[in-house]
């Protein structure tokens, strides 16, 4: 059995309340102690980590797009793990908007079989609330279950009509699946593009109110309770969203939420500049106001806020250049999001490192209920490396994801991901590192 | 000068009165028995309008060939935009053939801008989607001075569909540019988000709007707008919105009524307003070449003329 030690490290796990120097054993695929000084043989690879690197529970990504089935010009399994990897991610959820939708066995086995064939981060398949996402039948939610699903969506659309909700969470309850939602009151929608406000209306782009999202938030958490079931309210965007959470918690309601890296680092000023009408800052949910962005920074802070998870959300470059009413919503942020994250949220102070390691990686495997989160003994050895002080420059061209719509290209930022192990195996080292694995 | 005219925040203060100034000569050469001077000659204009127009359409087609420019017009229902091609292609397809300048009539905000990263001709934005028409808007201040002599301190109040309109947009950039006092109004739900931090008074309360106005400047209503239930229906409007002979007497007694056209009578505007002694509707539409002959003049590098 193969066995590496990763010694001299900052070890930061809070699920086991650790944060200090400790030396960590991995055996074959789990890891075998944790300690101080721990003994070493001729068999043992031992790796010394350089001083400042931090080792922690792997990073999940619990909302990706990876487009495989069907829109594999976007992005593959493979690109997509590989790009996971390299942005520090030993695990990722992916959506079933894929083509065809992932509303059954069929598909959910199909991506299993292409990670396996990957054999990088793990991917933990999300299926639908509804038959092909269309909001009017459940979707066959315990075969999705049994083939290897970990929650329901119809990301992409809201889950459609109250009735459906309530149904799902009923339903999805029975095997204790979340019900994740992509709140939008579509009707508030309508053709909008952008945040309504001052910048969308100058620039001539229809908006969408916060309203449209905390709407279906309040309507999702009430049905929460009425069910007794779990959602989670993917991607928000809005303050008023975070306060229908915040209420509903308080209610007792079993509602998580996450945000975004650019949701909590971007407004929607960036439509005006510096580049007028960028297609690459044109998401749903939209960036919204300062004071938005400044209301879920409040919430991570004060742990309000549950996950980060990046919408990983790839778009071929032709689609992407075109008229900004016409461009698919989304960016990229797998390779992005853990240098957003200590550039713009640890090393300001907003959260601590090992509050953002909660985020990234013991509050999404509690929500989706999958092994991770910890460096316990016996635990995958699922780890990440980073390195919180990595002059890192934002490359799209020398991304690992097919795709390069991302509006942090050229950005300089502090902090990025020394090497990622995947059940114990070597899966990412960044070159531009010291360390050898 | 900016390469390309987006908007008219590409214009500062002094190059609107440049504009403007140079309108005055440009509308001499409409007065000659022979409308046409030589500054544009050997350019290569091209008129990409993916949207229908007559007069913005016409007035730049005139003022190009009254510069002596050669103008190729190319419009959606005549070319290869219905096979599908994108706007990017199109644009990069038309670039191959060198054109100096591109004039773009667009559905959709912001187009401008992406021809402008792709072309390296100058852009003039003829309308994109509800973003802005920068050159009605230099052809409403002209019009404006030519009886008020002066903007600045002038009441203007605009009336109508604000949130779909980019004849508004333009005009308010320009107009608070040049310091006019500037009212909006129109039903709420027509009202753009955050619109006051563009330097105007919201009301909508038309009788308070148009009070002492010294500019009145109706907007078009479209017959589409009571679907996504933003009006009534278009009785209503008149009734609450519409611009009447009574309504105008609450402005100023030299007040000027404009429209950018074309005019919905009897919705927006009442007939005998549109036709009456206060409006200077016809006189937008001759200004307009001369304003857009200015426009090019200038963009292609302001040469002498004769």
């Amino acid at each position: 059995m193969s066995k590496r030690l990763l010694r001299g490290a900052r070890v930061v796990d809070p699920a086991n309340g650790r944060d200090g120097a400790f030396d960590v054993l991995i055996e074959g695929d789990r890891i075998a102690r944790v300690g101080r000084d721990l003994p070493i043989d001729n068999e043992t690879t031992v790796v010394d980590v350089p001083g400042g690197f931090v080792v922690c529970p792997g990073l999940i990504d619990m909302h990706v797009h990876l487009r495989e089935p069907g829109q594999e010009h976007k992005e593959t399994v493979a690109t997509g793990t590989s790009a996971a990897v390299a942005g520090g991610f030993t695990a990722v959820a992916c959506m079933p908007n894929t083509s065809p939708v992932n509303d059954n066995a069929g598909v959910t086995e199909y991506i299993l079989k292409k990670a396996a064939e990957a054999n990088l981060a793990r991917v933990y398949p999300i299926g639908a609330v509804s038959r092909g996402q269309k909001g009017e039948q459940l979707a066959d939610i315990a075969e999705l279950r049994q083939a290897g699903c970990v929650a329901i969506t119809d990301d992409g659309h809201p889950v459609a009509t109250a009735m459906l909700m309530r149904r799902a969470l009923e339903y999805a309850g029975m095997f204790n699946l979340p019900v994740i939602d992509h709140c939008e009151e579509q009707t508030l929608t309508a053709d909008g593009v952008a945040h309504e406000g001052f910048h969308a209306s100058a620039l001539g782009l229809r908006g969408i109110p916060g309203e449209a999202e905390s709407i279906m938030a309040l309507r999702d958490i009430a049905l929460a309770e009425l069910t007794r079931g779990v959602v989670h309210i993917a991607h928000m965007s809005a303050r008023q969203t975070l306060d229908a959470v915040r209420w509903g918690k308080s209610r007792g309601a079993r509602v998580t939420c996450e945000v975004t890296p650019h949701h909590v680092i971007l407004t929607d000023e960036m439509l005006g500049a510096p580049v007028a009408y960028d297609t690459n800052v044109k998401m749903n949910p939209p960036l919204r106001e300062a004071a938005d962005r400044d209301a879920l920074l409040a919430g991570l802070a004060d742990g309000s806020v549950d996950v980060i998870a990046t919408d990983h959300a790839p778009h071929h470059y032709d689609e992407k250049q075109v008229e900004f009413d016409r461009a698919p919503f989304g960016i990229t942020g797998l390779e992005t999001a853990v240098s957003l994250c200590f550039d713009r949220l640890v090393h300001p102070g907003v959260v601590s490192l090992a509050r953002l390691i909660e985020l990234l990686s013991v509050n999404p495997a509690r929500i989706l209920n999958v092994k991770g989160g910890t460096l316990s003994e016996g635990a995958p050895a699922d780890i990440s490396i980073l390195a919180p002080d990595m002059r890192v420059t934002v490359d799209a061209g020398r991304m690992r994801s097919k795709s390069k719509n991302t509006p942090f290209d050229g950005w300089t930022l502090r902090g990025g991901v020394a090497a990622t192990i995947v059940g114990g195996r070597v899966v990412y080292t960044n070159e531009g590192v010291s360390l050898q694995m | 000068m900016k390469k390309d005219l987006l908007s008219i925040s590409d214009l500062t203060t002094d190059e609107i009165h440049l504009v403007l100034d140079t309108t005055e000569a440009m509308r001499e050469i409409g007065q000659r028995p022979i409308k046409k001077v030589p500054t544009l000659r050997g350019r290569t204009v091209v008129n990409l309008f993916y949207e229908p127009s007559t007069r913005t359409r016409t007035s730049f087609e005139i003022a190009e060939k009254r510069l002596s420019a050669d103008t190729l017009n190319i419009s959606v229902a005549s070319s290869s935009v219905l096979k599908g091609e994108t706007l990017s292609d199109t644009a990069k397809n038309i670039e191959a053939m060198s054109p100096d300048m591109i004039v773009l009539r667009h559905a959709s905000s912001g187009a401008g801008h992406l021809l402008s990263r792709i072309c390296r001709s100058r852009i003039i934005n003829a309308g994109d989607g509800l973003h802005e028409h920068p050159t009605q808007a230099l052809l409403d201040a002209f019009t404006i001075r030519e009886h008020k002599k002066s903007i600045a301190g002038l009441k203007v109040t605009i009336v109508g569909d604000l949130l779909h309109s980019r004849v508004l947009r333009s005009n308010v950039l320009l107009l608070t540019k040049l310091g006019a006092e500037v009212w909006v109004s129109g039903p709420q739900t027509l009202v753009p988000a955050g619109i006051e931090r563009m330097g105007v008074r919201v009301s909508t309360n038309i009788d308070l709007a148009v009070a002492d106005a010294d500019v009145i400047m109706m907007l078009r209503i479209q017959q589409e707008r009571m679907h996504g239930a933003f009006i009534p229906s278009l009785r209503e409007y008149f009734s609450v919105f519409g611009m009447t002979k009574a309504r105008v007497e609450r402005a100023k007694p030299d007040v000027i009524i404009m429209h950018p056209g074309p005019m919905n009578r009897g919705v927006e505007i009442a007939s005998e307003v549109a036709d009456g002694p206060y409006s200077v509707i016809l006189e937008q539409v001759a200004n307009g070449v001369a304003v857009r002959m200015a426009v090019l003049y200038l963009l292609a590098g302001g040469a002498e003329v004769d």
